[in-house]
Formats: C-alpha cells, sequence, structure tokens
C-alpha cells in the first residue's frame, strides 16, 4: 500500500507539474491577445479601412497597406502553390523511389526553416539591386519564396496519404498516370492541398523581414507592381517603433488585423481538414 | 434482382452449396469443417458438384478456349523469388480460382496479369505470358491498353472519391466518346451486371464512399466491367465483405462469366469450388496442381494439394 501512495503522489507531482506548464505557456499568449485584442479595438473604426496611413501627428487609416499586404501575398501565393504543388506531386508520385526526392526533401526542409530575413536578402541581391529599386514584385517573389517550401511539403505529405490502393485501383482501369494523379490523387487529397496553401498564406500574411528589403514601403496608395509597396508588416514595424501615439495606435490595430486573418485561416484550414476523414 | 435484393439471395446461400457453415462463416471456419473429419470429405464434396458436373464435363477437355497462357513465369521483389517457373492456362468464359496459403504467390500472379506490378520499380517478371498469343510482358507493351484489356478487381474496396455515376463514367470517358444518354445507358448497364443498380439507381450523385463495404465492392467490379475488359482479375474480392455481400459478388461472378474470362484469387476453399471451373493450387511460389475444380476438391493429384484442401495445412 506504501508503494501505491507514494506512486499516487509521485503522480499528482508531475500532474501539477504538467498543468503549470500548460497555464504558463497559455497564459503568456492569453496576456498578448488581451493585449492585442483591447489595444487593436481601442480605435478600430472605418477610417481604418478607408484612409491612408497618416503624416506623424494626423489621423489616417491603414488602406494603402492592407491593399499592400493583399496583393503582396495573393501574387506570392499565386506564384509559389503551382510550383510548390508540381514539385509535391513529382517527389509523391513520379519521384518516390528516386534519389532526386531525396535531396529535394532534405533541401526543402532546410528552406522550410530558413530565416525569413534571409530570403528578404537574397531577393534584394538578386531583383531589388538588379533593377535599381524597391519593387511590390520584388516583395512578391520573397514570399513565393517562403510559400514553396511549405507548399511543397503538405502537397508530398498529403499524397502520400492518399492509400496506394486507389492508384492501383484507377491504374487497372487501364487511366494514364497523369489522370490517375490529378483525378483521382488530388481529388483524394484535395482537402489536404487546400489546407497547406491556407497554412502558407497565413505563414506570409505575417512576414516583415523578406518585405523590408524588397518592398519597402509606401505612404501612399499604389497598385504599381514596379514601385515600392506598403504592406501591414511593415506599416506596424516602423508605426510601432515611432514615438507617435497615433502611429502606435494604428499598429496596434494593423496587428490586430493580421492577427484575426491568420486566426480565420487557421481555423478554415483546421475545418477542412477534420472533414478530410469524413468523407 | 432489384428491389427485394437480400431475400433471393439469403435463400441462395443453401442452394449454392449445401455445406450448412457457408453463410455464418465464410473464412476459416470451412477448413477445420472440412479437415476435422477426414472421412467427412466426400460428404462434405457434394457442394462443388450439383452446379459443377455439367461445367467440368465441359472443362476436362473440349470447348476450352485458352485466352491466357502463362508460360515460365519466375517473378521477383527485389531479390527473392516469389513465383517459380509458373505455368498455367486461363481459358475463356471459364473462372480459374487460385488457392493456396497466404505468401504462396497467387495474388502476385494476379498482378503480373495486368503488369500491376510495374507500378513499382524493385518489382518484375521473367518469362511469358500470353494474351490472345501476344506476350504482355514484352517491354514495349502499352500498360494502358493492356490494364483497359485486363481488368482487376481488388480485395479491399476502393471507391474514387467521386459521386457513383463518376466513379464508372470517368474510365469510359477516357476511352470512347459517348453522349450523355449512352454515357447513362453504358453506367446503368454496368451496374445492371454488377448487380447493384436496384440498390444506387435513385442515388446516382452520392458519393461512392457512402455505400456499403458489399455495395462498393459491386461498385468497383461495374466499373471494371464498364470498360468491357477481356479478362477480369479478382483478387480476393469478397475477403472484407460479409456472407450476404459475398454471395451478391458470387453470383455476379456467376453472371460475368458468360461474356468475361475470370481469374480470382480466394482463400476461401468453399468459394473457389461454388464459382470456379478451374483451379490451381499454389505453394511456396509453385504451381502445385491445376485442374477442372471438381478433381482438385475430390480427386487431387497431389499429396499437398490434398492436405491444403482437407484444412491440414495452410
Amino acid at each position: 500500500m506504501a508503494i501505491y501512495d507514494a506512486r499516487r503522489r509521485r503522480s499528482k507531482f508531475f500532474l501539477g507539474l504538467c498543468y503549470a506548464c500548460v497555464f504558463i505557456g497559455l497564459g503568456w499568449l492569453a496576456v498578448i491577445l488581451g493585449t492585442l485584442l483591447f489595444e487593436g479595438f481601442r480605435k478600430i473604426s472605418l477610417a481604418v479601412f478607408t484612409q491612408m496611413t497618416p503624416p506623424p501627428g494626423a489621423d489616417g487609416g491603414l488602406l494603402n497597406a492592407i491593399t499592400g499586404s493583399v496583393i503582396m501575398t495573393a501574387l506570392g501565393v499565386a506564384i509559389g502553390t503551382p510550383l510548390g504543388m508540381l514539385a509535391g506531386t513529382y517527389m509523391a508520385e513520379y519521384g518516390r523511389h528516386s534519389k532526386l526526392t531525396v535531396i529535394v526533401r532534405f533541401i526543402n526542409d532546410i528552406l522550410l526553416s530558413a530565416p525569413s530575413i534571409v530570403i528578404g536578402l537574397f531577393i534584394y541581391e538578386v531583383m531589388v539591386v538588379r533593377m535599381g529599386h524597391f519593387s511590390a514584385l520584388a516583395g512578391a517573389v520573397s514570399l513565393a519564396v517562403i510559400v514553396v517550401p511549405v507548399v511543397v511539403r503538405t502537397t508530398e505529405d498529403m499524397l502520400l496519404l492518399v492509400p496506394d490502393s486507389l492508384r492501383e485501383a484507377a491504374s487497372a482501369l487501364g487511366l494514364p498516370r497523369s489522370i490517375v494523379i490529378h483525378k483521382v490523387a488530388y481529388r483524394a487529397a484535395r482537402a489536404g492541398l487546400v489546407t497547406g496553401v491556407l497554412l502558407a498564406v497565413a505563414r506570409i500574411s505575417g512576414e516583415t523581414a523578406p518585405l523590408l528589403f524588397t518592398a519597402l514601403n509606401n505612404q501612399f496608395f499604389s497598385t504599381n507592381l514596379n514601385a515600392p509597396m506598403s504592406s501591414l508588416p511593415a506599416v506596424i514595424f516602423q508605426f510601432a517603433l515611432s514615438p507617435y501615439t497615433e502611429w502606435q495606435q494604428l499598429a496596434w490595430t494593423g496587428a490586430l488585423l493580421i492577427t484575426l486573418a491568420v486566426l480565420a485561416l487557421s481555423i478554415t484550414a483546421r475545418v477542412l481538414q477534420s472533414q478530410r476523414p469524413a468523407k | 434482382m432489384t428491389g427485394i435484393n437480400n431475400v433471393p439471395n439469403l435463400n441462395e446461400i443453401p442452394n449454392r452449396g449445401p455445406v450448412p457453415n457457408l453463410g455464418g462463416a465464410p473464412n476459416r471456419d470451412d477448413v477445420p469443417n472440412l479437415g476435422g473429419a477426414p472421412e467427412e470429405t466426400p460428404s462434405a464434396e457434394p457442394s462443388p458438384q450439383p452446379e459443377s458436373p455439367p461445367k467440368v464435363s465441359m472443362g476436362t477437355d473440349l470447348n476450352l478456349e485458352e485466352k491466357v497462357r502463362v508460360r515460365n513465369l519466375n517473378f521477383y521483389y527485389g531479390d527473392s523469388l516469389a513465383l517459380k517457373n509458373v505455368s498455367v492456362p486461363i481459358y475463356a468464359n471459364k473462372v480459374t480460382a487460385f488457392i493456396g496459403p497466404s505468401g504462396c504467390g497467387k495474388s502476385t500472379l494476379l498482378r503480373v496479369l495486368n503488369r500491376m506490378y510495374d507500378l513499382y520499380p524493385k518489382q518484375r517478371a521473367e518469362g511469358e505470358v500470353l494474351l490472345d498469343g501476344v506476350n504482355i510482358l514484352r517491354r514495349e507493351q502499352d500498360l494502358n491498353l493492356l490494364r483497359a484489356r485486363v481488368g482487376m478487381v481488388f480485395q479491399k474496396p476502393t471507391p474514387f472519391p467521386m459521386s457513383i455515376h463518376d466513379n464508372i463514367a470517368f474510365g469510359l470517358k477516357l476511352y470512347e466518346k459517348l453522349s450523355r444518354q449512352e454515357l447513362a445507358d453504358r453506367v446503368e448497364a454496368a451496374l445492371v451486371r454488377a448487380a447493384l443498380w436496384g440498390e444506387v439507381k435513385d442515388k446516382l450523385s452520392a458519393s461512392g464512399l457512402s455505400l456499403s463495404g458489399g455495395q462498393q465492392q459491386r461498385l468497383c467490379i461495374a466499373r471494371t466491367v464498364a470498360l468491357q475488359p477481356e479478362v477480369i482479375l479478382l483478387d480476393e474480392p469478397c475477403s472484407a465483405l460479409d456472407p450476404i455481400s459475398t454471395a451478391k459478388i458470387e453470383e455476379t461472378i456467376d453472371e460475368l462469366k458468360a461474356n468475361y474470362t475470370i481469374a480470382i484469387v480466394t482463400h476461401n476453399m468453399q468459394q473457389a469450388a461454388r464459382v470456379s471451373e478451374l483451379t490451381a493450387f499454389m505453394y511456396l511460389g509453385e504451381l502445385i496442381e491445376f485442374g477442372p475444380t471438381a478433381q482438385i476438391f475430390t480427386a487431387p493429384e497431389n499429396k499437398q494439394t490434398q492436405n491444403y484442401i482437407t484444412g491440414r495445412f495452410g
């Protein structure tokens, strides 16, 4: 009985430690989110979505930054997704047994965890320096470079989850490989593939470092891809570090907008993923 | 056939084979029943016989047209030899059953017949497999055309993640230019052939995955039949199914053999006895004995065959 009691005491002790860790971990998150919500919602208004970023000391909004973020994120995903999908498809379908796949997977994993500032510097060297000026296009390309490894990874993983029996069944009907892949394997993995893209969007929508080196920032509304473009992260970076309270307030609001957008994407991705087995 | 599907089939199970435990326990229990009392074997044998005699008399010599001829086939998974010098004919419009213990190579043999193994780089076959006299193992064989001629149904039902209609129409559309109406007719014909039409005709747009296991398997058969292959390979098509679904599929096989050449791999010897005219017994990668089903089950020439049939091993 003594042994049993000792075990119970030990169990309670470690369970207590576990709860403490959870509390500490989630506690900070709650504090951060709470502050963000409080500060962000304090001054949110229609003006945020209709006016440009103001000069110091004036009131304004984030319209140019929001537009810029949407444009560059969309373009980055549009460039990165096909590349990532095709590479992932090669790895999971055609090159499953080839050495190239092993090498690509290894490099891709490195790219996946590469600091985004390095990617920003790389695009700065390759595009900004050659073009002679900062541009939204360079920003979009640097975001695309971040998108690619994420999409490669999820595409490969999701396609590998499609049972081989399904591919065999389709092949047994005399369907060529390409049809087996895009009519059967893609369809079976659809929710997972979409999830991968959504997660990639979530990942890049908060990226600051690569944009600072490529798209820079723009105080005015611009849709010109060949010119510097504003973006929420860059504006937050600039405004939060400034001494002006109006700017700091807008930075809070911008941070809130990004957080809510990423939250919405993550929830959508979760919902899509949870639907998969039920289907 | 359509509305009250279960009832006739339930009745049919006892008709098809008098062995009492057929319906209740599809797989393993059959074996002890045969093997536990060897002297009972003759009394258990009438099961193949009542429906077999006319076919067997055809089966022995006459009227056999060779559709596929496997000749000196060796098969390798990497370095391990899975089929050893196998030679066996498969006759047109007959059902040929491949039986034998797990790992004996019967599924492997089936996967050679449509070159399914080609999907995997480390698997290779040596020897000849003649389909209508043409060696399908030759390098320049077009695999897609081969597989359209030699259809296959797998152990686990594998409906595609699309509607019931599309599951069947999908393969068809790739090979034939059909109007909407023709397509609908072909889909219906295939579902009727696979004895599934009555159960799904009102929900063709429902997902193929929403069907029960037995229905899914018949959908897979319909999908294969729709392409009008010449040979249909069935790789343990009933092993994941309950006895009622099994009975329906066996009924389907019975109807299909009028138009197709069928090769079936099965662990269930009762099933082999019920559905096939010819049986091949395989063991450890070798073909031990091949002959008319009734003969294999009543008077096997080989000791190993007899041991397996009577449940002494395997």
